[in-house]
């Protein structure tokens, strides 16, 4: 028996996350990353509220470095979204993964997880707080980019912006979710160091 | 909220120099993306500065010129602006330049020339009269600023593509190039000049264009960024050749179309 065949049929081996969701995960990590940074300086041109993010977690220097940072990030951001959202739906890897999901096992593990008796032995299956947050993440991306196209172009693509209630709508909607991006991230961020191996395995795939 | 300043004659010039700064640079020019060097995740994931000041911006200049492409791809000469009512016009409509109001310029109406050059049949200089007397339209458009705030205003003046076949323009040529009183410079692309919305502008509220609006001539581009659309406009030039603008020059995205 060879090692190659062993290393199959070996259950505990077994691929996790396949490449390109891995390839994908990292890609779009750094892509979200630019994207908040150069937005953040960006909105300081013109904040919807009273405060500024701090000039040093923002990137680009000054509103036009910002904007030329944002507008080529924003091409890697889409790009590998949909190459993403095309894989995960061909492969059925949505559907195995984040489906079915009902309100009532949502509310037992997040039960579950306050009470951490939430088990993360199985990274392979997501629990239904996961597949909430996972669902939720995908459909924020889709609104961000949507929000993000509409003030972009509100002539050439004006239905679209009206959609959101007009341009200054608009400029809300796609601060909200990147403050709802950006919450996900902090939880997310915080289980994969609580759960190292969750973070192993979206490296090496196991 | 700060975007609504206040105009003339009561102008709050410290809010316009802080507005006015927030679009120039940081003190220094080479600052211009020193926020790369601030991109902490890359230095920690790598262990080094991967992200060399001039190469990025080399890049990030390329991805720019890209995006040209692409806006003038998506650019329909037959997609209108929305249109607004009057009781949707923003009062005060704000003051926007890289300068004080005190600072901006006071064309002279008695010796205001209106200049043609380059590729046109008549080349022959307007004045302000001749120019009021040019057929009049309206539009009350959103006017959308590239750092992010907007406002709707009420603008009168001529059709461009109008004037542009009255003095022989060329509209197969690439470029209209603007030259404004103070100084201030922009380049458009011809099909967006021959937009049916794109305007010679010479009142703005159905009166004569105050000088905080850009008195004698503003070219209205409801299709574009606030800072593609000059003001105090003396000079018009017909011509193939990108000489670019005061703002695209400086980092800037050249199309910067909506």
């Amino acid at each position: 028996m060879t090692a190659e065949t062993l290393h199959i049929t070996t259950p505990e081996r077994a691929t996790i996350h396949p490449a390109w969701v891995r390839v994908c995960h990292w890609i779009n990590a750094l892509a979200i990353l630019v994207m908040i940074g150069s937005g953040w300086q960006i909105y300081n041109a013109s904040p919807l509220f009273g405060f500024a993010f701090p000039g040093a977690i923002t990137i680009g220097g000054w509103l036009a470095g910002a904007l030329l940072w944002h507008f080529a990030a924003m091409w890697v951001l889409v790009i590998n979204g949909l190459v993403y959202v095309t894989l995960g739906l061909a492969t059925g890897r949505f559907r195995r993964k984040l489906l079915p999901v009902s309100p009532r096992a949502v509310v037992a593990d997040i039960k579950a997880a306050l009470t951490f008796k939430l088990s993360h032995d199985d990274l392979s299956h997501y629990n239904a707080v996961q597949k909430v947050l996972y669902l939720g993440i995908i459909l924020m991306g889709v609104l961000i980019v949507a929000s993000g196209v509409s003030i972009w172009k509100p002539v050439q693509f004006q239905e679209l912006t009206a959609l959101f209630g007009g341009y200054d709508a608009a400029r809300y909607v796609h601060f909200a979710a990147m403050a709802a991006i950006v919450a996900f991230l902090v939880v997310h961020i915080s289980l994969a160091l609580i759960v190292p191996k969750s973070l192993r395995a979206m490296v090496t795939g196991r | 909220m700060a975007r609504i300043r206040k105009l003339v004659p009561d102008v709050d010039a410290n809010a316009l120099i802080k507005e006015a700064g927030k679009l120039m640079p940081d003190a220094s020019r080479r600052a211009f993306l020193r926020g790369a060097a601030s991109l902490g995740a890359l230095t920690m994931l790598t262990g080094c500065d991967i992200v060399d000041e001039d190469s990025a911006e080399g890049a990030l200049r390329y991805v720019s010129r890209f995006n040209d492409r692409v806006q003038a791809f998506l650019f329909n000469q037959n997609k209108l602006a929305p249109t607004y009512t009057e009781a949707d016009i923003t009062r005060p409509f704000p003051f926007n330049a890289y300068y004080d109001l005190d600072e901006a310029p006071t064309v002279d109406p008695a010796t205001y020339k209106f200049e043609i050059s380059g590729l046109a049949d008549y080349k022959k200089p307007w004045t302000l009269d001749e120019l009021h007397a040019l057929p009049e339209v309206s539009q009350i458009t959103r006017h959308v600023c590239v750092e992010g705030w907007s406002a709707i205003g009420s603008w009168q003046g001529s059709v461009l593509s109008d004037f542009l076949k009255r003095i022989g323009a060329d509209t197969r040529a690439k470029y209209l190039h603007f030259k404004c009183a103070e100084g201030y410079t922009e380049t458009i692309d011809m099909p967006t000049a021959l937009h049916p919305q794109t305007q010679m502008t010479f009142k703005f509220d159905n009166k004569i264009l105050p000088r905080a609006y850009g008195f004698p001539m503003k070219i209205r581009i409801p299709t574009k960024l606030g800072f593609k659309q000059p003001k105090y406009v003396v000079a018009m030039e017909v011509t193939n050749v990108d000489r670019g603008g005061y703002w695209s020059n400086q980092g800037y995205n050249w199309f910067s179309g909506l």
